[in-house]
């Protein structure tokens, strides 16, 4: 919810940023990583990786599953093949996750940079 | 008037205005409100056309040119977008894409593209949404949470709604199926969690459970074979069950396996008792995108016109397949932001070709762009026909002016069809 | 000013009695006159037919039905692509065609008025934004009332002038022409997974009957003084032996006044006209219902003829559509709209050597050839459920020659052929008669008396085919007679060549045409202010947002009718 009223306020607003920028995971598993809520974290599949911000999901238990905000910074993870069907691969994916607390999470402009290579 | 944010198309919004912003949206969701109340926010308000590396403002003029020859000049231009526009701007769309021949794909393409897909194998046994109010003892969410996407989908349609045959909560059983306890999931008297990837299995076994046989395993997808057998018994007793699913159903690797799954339990269920499926679709028109191109090229996205006639071929014809392979050599992007949510790899493609967004706000996309023309938004700036999740087309009414200078998709479509068929096509 | 003399042709013109005689035919500016100046221009139509250009009266090719069945059956299209011409936008074929290639194949075989017969009101801005998008034909779309709740209240309640204001409102809301009725009763029956199968079967929920529903739609029809006839799709439809209750639906209603037109059209009988118990065993019953329809003035059919090739089918008969989807097993579509009606789609594929086909095919051609008078019978397939409209002229070419009847008899199921009256029925329909069935007696039912005939006043709406009428012969030639009618020689819409040797030559935009009657302010307003009260209720979307408005429809054209409420 908070994901689409800010995206009404744009893009490249602060409020967007915070509410896409997470990654929820389950509290099981934050303990298991070490690290604590908001914190940063990388997620890695093996398509690409994001920096990104760990929140204790209100939405669990889910353990070993991994949320992100469907924007710029998912898709850093998403692969571009289809199956033939025309669409990619959106959920489900296998990802490695861990603590990264020194690293920041990239702005708008950044993680575009970055799919770029 | 009528929202355009989700499909939920509700229309009972009370607005109120000054002529030039809104100031108020009542009886809107919150993300409605936002909506209306934001459209001052991140505007583009000039037409911009990139010089020596730079997005500098030019006259709307200029812009059209420029646009009209990228398209003329491409062999293979894509123009993609077409879900938060209205129907008359998608109507020109196709016109545009027929007469540069180009591709045409909307959002569908990495949404509930394998929805339709399900359907062409399948069918679908479907209502309008206000059936589900008057009738549904029984409804379930797959892999949708509606309490965040569609906040207003429980209380105007399913559980918390007021119907015909079924005037309070008690009368309906809400059943919620996810990976986690979303916030839907918390209202429902019935939460299944399933392992990810593991619908196309658990879909499957519902039916051999509904109709009267044994499940040999002892669990499906993390699923008690018991539990299984107790949502199908759920399913085949009801009067009127619905179900409502979402991407995690569509995005998952089983796609349009899993979408095909779920279209032929309800379709298997109808032998025994009255069952519907509604997709939970996303953008406010991605529907109407399905329906305009349907009935002007026989196909719902994914269409390429190159040819000189329709030819549909998902995993070819699609937006992000054609990309990937470097083929596509410009983009017209309507109402969308495809460098953000396109992978990444993908991105990388669209990023080495001219791009020309028609968009309110600033995005990825417009940063990209050769060419922004900036667009009313619709519903609130500019007027239009939108469809909801379940066809029911709907008129969204303009309230207030666009900012001065900027136009509706309409009309900016309409100037660079014309300025094409001026310019002729080059190759 | 724009004149235009279209010489030397032979005119059929069955509304004002001309049957083939050499005559000019004068246009200006878009209509027909008596005569025009020495500066119009001069089609030469020597050796030719002339006729008024096609109406066709029931064929499903607008609105959320068809496009579902567009948009399920992507398999049907892709063998049958339209490239973009000079005049041409692209597009699709076959069964469920796209909306530019509708328009533009219609010109081509000389049709220029063709109307949806089914439309639920609560969707119909999409079957008006699809009917504004098909290009050179005049068109218009039937509103569906036989399962609406509103309706079966007032007849429950016994209010018929409440009922009419509302049918007044309804056809003004959703800018419709007339007044549809499809498996009364039997789609609000399928919210529950259930039926309604006999006329005075009791719909769930809602204590009225088919036979109520009928009988008050049609005083409605009389009470609003509409133009057409009360268009009704039967009970039953799916069922092996339903010959009777089509009989029974033309009867329900003989009793009620009518003025100069019928007051009932039974449509697609040949899906409802089967005698018998189970599917192993029916027969034809298109000789009792041709005896019915011959002896009783008050109704017209038309037969929804079959063609042994791959279809769609699609109607409101959510039920029907459920019953033969258990048959086929191929694909099945379900729609049901709130409050109202629903919608069904299946594909399927009629085959020569399966008995039941091969039946209906011959119940389909039995009925048309039984039915003496040609002004009560018209030339349908019900598109695209009996076959592709653009079949139309094979079915011609059955109509005018026994000779090629009976070549196809001989390759249909033999115990089917052997149970059939069709092979000792010879009749064969003149030219004449076939400008009546797909021209002339369907304008006239439509009560579009700008239409169909070739007066001074008729929109000059022009079909010309390549046959020289005095010198051949039609049942020996049916292949040129069908060759005729597939490639018009030259269609003109409102006076403009839109059509030469079968190409399209230009598109030009057709209006919409729905009908406004009349009826008191003060019945009108009470009943308004009834709906708005009751409308949130019963659907979920807003009353202020339900009426479709004029402004919406590219080129409209109204009828205006005065209500005797």
């Amino acid at each position: 919810m908070s994901q689409a009223r800010s995206r009404e306020l744009g893009k490249f607003s602060e409020e967007y940023f915070r509410s896409v920028t997470v990654c929820e995971l389950d509290p099981d598993d934050m303990t298991e990583l070490g690290t604590m809520d908001g914190e940063n974290v990388r997620v890695a599949t093996k398509f690409g990786q994001v920096i990104l911000r760990a929140t204790v999901s209100k939405q669990g238990p889910h353990k070993g599953v991994a949320f992100v905000p469907y924007g710029a910074w998912a898709s850093a993870l998403f692969g571009t093949s289809t199956h033939t069907s025309g669409m990619p691969t959106l959920k489900g994916l296998e990802a490695i996750i861990e603590r990264a607390p020194g690293s920041k999470v990239p702005t708008l402009q950044e993680v575009t940079r970055l799919k770029v290579g | 008037m009528v929202c355009t944010f989700c499909a939920s198309g509700c229309d009972d919004l009370q607005i109120t205005h000054d002529g030039r912003r809104v100031e108020s949206a009542r009886n809107g969701c919150a993300i409605s409100v936002s909506r209306f109340t934001s459209t001052g926010q991140s505007r583009i308000s000039k037409p911009l056309v990139r010089t020596k590396g730079v997005l500098r403002p030019v006259t709307f003029g200029k812009a059209i040119d420029r646009t009209a020859r990228i398209l003329s000049n491409a062999r293979y231009p894509l123009l993609y977008g077409w879900s938060q526009t209205s129907c008359e701007a998608i109507s020109k769309g196709v016109e545009l894409a027929e007469l540069v021949g180009g591709l045409i794909d909307n959002t569908t393409t990495s949404c509930h593209g394998p929805t339709i897909l399900g359907v062409q194998d399948v069918g679908e046994a479907t209502c309008t949404l206000g059936e589900v109010r008057h009738s549904a003892d029984l409804v379930i969410y797959w892999g949708c949470n509606p309490i965040h996407s569609h906040p207003h989908h429980t209380t105007r349609f399913t559980i918390f709604s007021k119907g015909r045959f079924r005037r309070t909560r008690k009368e309906r059983k809400l059943v919620v199926v996810d990976v986690r306890r979303t916030d839907t999931a918390k209202l429902a008297d019935r939460f299944i969690q399933i392992q990810p990837n593991g619908d196309y299995e658990l879909l499957t076994a519902l039916r051999v459970a509904a109709k009267g046989e044994e499940i040999e395993q002892d669990s499906i997808a993390g699923v008690p074979t018991e539990t299984v057998e107790e949502l199908a018994e759920m399913m085949t007793d009801c009067e009127f069950g619905a179900l409502f699913f979402g991407l995690g159903i569509t995005m998952t690797a089983g796609k349009h396996r899993n979408t095909e799954a779920a279209l032929a339990l309800v379709r298997d269920l109808n032998y025994l008792t009255k069952f519907v499926i509604i997709p939970m679709r996303g953008w406010f028109n991605v529907t109407g995108a399905n329906e305009v191109t349907t009935w002007q090229t026989g196909y719902p996205y994914a269409v390429d016109l190159t040819q000189g006639y329709p030819r549909f071929n998902p995993g070819d014809t699609s937006a992000i397949d054609a990309v990937t392979r470097g083929e596509v050599d410009a983009a017209l992007v309507v109402a969308s932001d495809p460098v953000s949510h396109f992978p990444g790899a993908a991105v990388k493609h669209l990023l080495g070709i001219p791009i020309v967004s028609l968009e309110p706000k600033m995005t990825p996309t417009t940063e990209a762009s050769e060419v922004v023309i900036p667009s009313a938004i619709l519903g609130i700036e500019a007027s239009g026909t939108i469809y909801r999740i379940d066809g029911v087309p709907l008129e969204a009414r303009k309230v207030v002016n666009p900012p001065p200078g900027v136009r509706s998709d309409v009309e900016i479509l309409d100037a660079i069809i014309k300025r094409v068929k001026r310019q002729g096509r080059r190759r | 000013m724009s004149e235009l003399l279209v010489k030397n042709g032979y005119v059929f013109d069955p509304l004002n009695g001309i049957e083939g005689d050499k005559l000019d035919i004068s246009v200006r500016n878009g209509k027909i006159v008596e005569r025009v100046s020495r500066r119009a221009r001069v089609l030469n139509a020597s050796g030719m037919t002339v006729m008024p250009g096609g109406v066709d009266i029931h064929s499903h090719i607008a609105g959320s039905k068809a496009n579902c069945a567009r948009m399920m059956r992507p398999e049907d299209h892709s063998k049958d692509p339209e490239t973009k011409t000079k005049h041409t936008r692209c597009g699709v074929g076959h069964t469920i065609p796209s909306v530019f290639t509708t328009g533009y194949r219609y010109a081509r075989m000389g049709y220029t008025t063709v109307f949806e017969p089914a439309t639920p009101p609560l969707k119909t801005r999409h079957t008006h934004e699809e009917l504004n998008d098909i290009p050179i034909i005049d068109k218009g779309c039937f509103t569906l009332f036989g399962n609406n709740w509103f309706v079966m209240e007032y007849i429950k309640q016994g209010r018929i002038n409440e009922l009419a204001a509302y049918v007044a409102w309804m056809l003004e809301a959703t800018k419709g022409y007339a007044i549809k009725i499809v498996n009364p009763g039997g789609i609000e029956a399928w919210r529950w997974g259930r039926n309604v199968r006999r006329l005075d079967d009791v719909v769930p929920n809602f204590d009225v009957t088919p036979r109520e529903i009928v009988r008050a739609l049609c005083q409605v029809n009389s009470l609003l003084n509409l133009p057409h006839a009360v268009h009704v799709h039967p009970n039953g439809l799916a069922e092996p032996g339903n010959y009777q209750t089509t009989i029974d639906t033309m009867e329900c209603v003989h009793d009620i006044p009518t003025r100069e037109h019928p007051l009932i059209h039974v449509t697609h009988v040949q899906f409802t006209g089967r005698k018998g118990w189970a599917w192993p065993d029916v027969r034809s019953g298109a000789p009792e219902i041709a005896d019915y329809v011959n002896t009783h003035d008050h109704v017209s059919i038309d037969p929804g003829q079959l063609i042994f090739t791959n279809v769609t089918w699609m109607t409101a008969d959510g039920p029907a559509m459920f019953a033969l989807f258990k048959l086929t097993k191929t694909k099945w579509f379900n729609a049901d709209v709130e409050s109202e009606t629903g919608a069904g789609v299946v594909s399927a594929t009629y085959k020569k050597g399966n008995y039941v086909n091969a039946i209906q095919w011959g119940i389909g051609l039995e009925l048309a050839l039984l039915v003496k008078d040609p002004w009560k019978v018209f030339l349908t397939t019900d598109h695209p459920n009996g076959g592709p409209f653009t079949a139309y002229p094979r079915v011609i070419s059955w109509l005018v020659s026994n000779g090629a009847r009976q070549k196809l008899l001989d390759k249909i199921n033999k115990t089917a052929k052997r149970r059939l009256n069709l092979p000792g029925i010879d009749r064969e329909y003149s030219l004449h008669e076939i400008a009546t069935v797909t021209r002339a007696a369907t304008a006239r039912s439509l009560g579009l008396s700008s239409k169909g005939h070739l007066g001074a006043g008729a929109d000059a709406d022009i079909a010309i085919y390549n046959i020289d009428a005095p010198k051949l012969d039609l049942s020996k030639e049916y292949k040129a007679v069908k060759k005729a009618f597939a490639r018009a020689a030259f269609t003109l819409k409102g006076g403009r060549v839109v059509v030469k040797n079968g190409e399209v030559a230009q598109s030009v935009q057709g209006r919409t045409f729905w009908t406004k009657p009349e009826v008191s302010a003060e019945t009108m307003g009470a009943v308004t202010k009834e709906l708005e009260s009751k409308f949130d209720d019963y659907y979920s979307i807003r009353f202020a947002n339900y009426p479709i408005e004029e402004q919406y429809l590219t080129a409209s054209q109204v009828i205006s009718t005065k209500g005797e409420v």
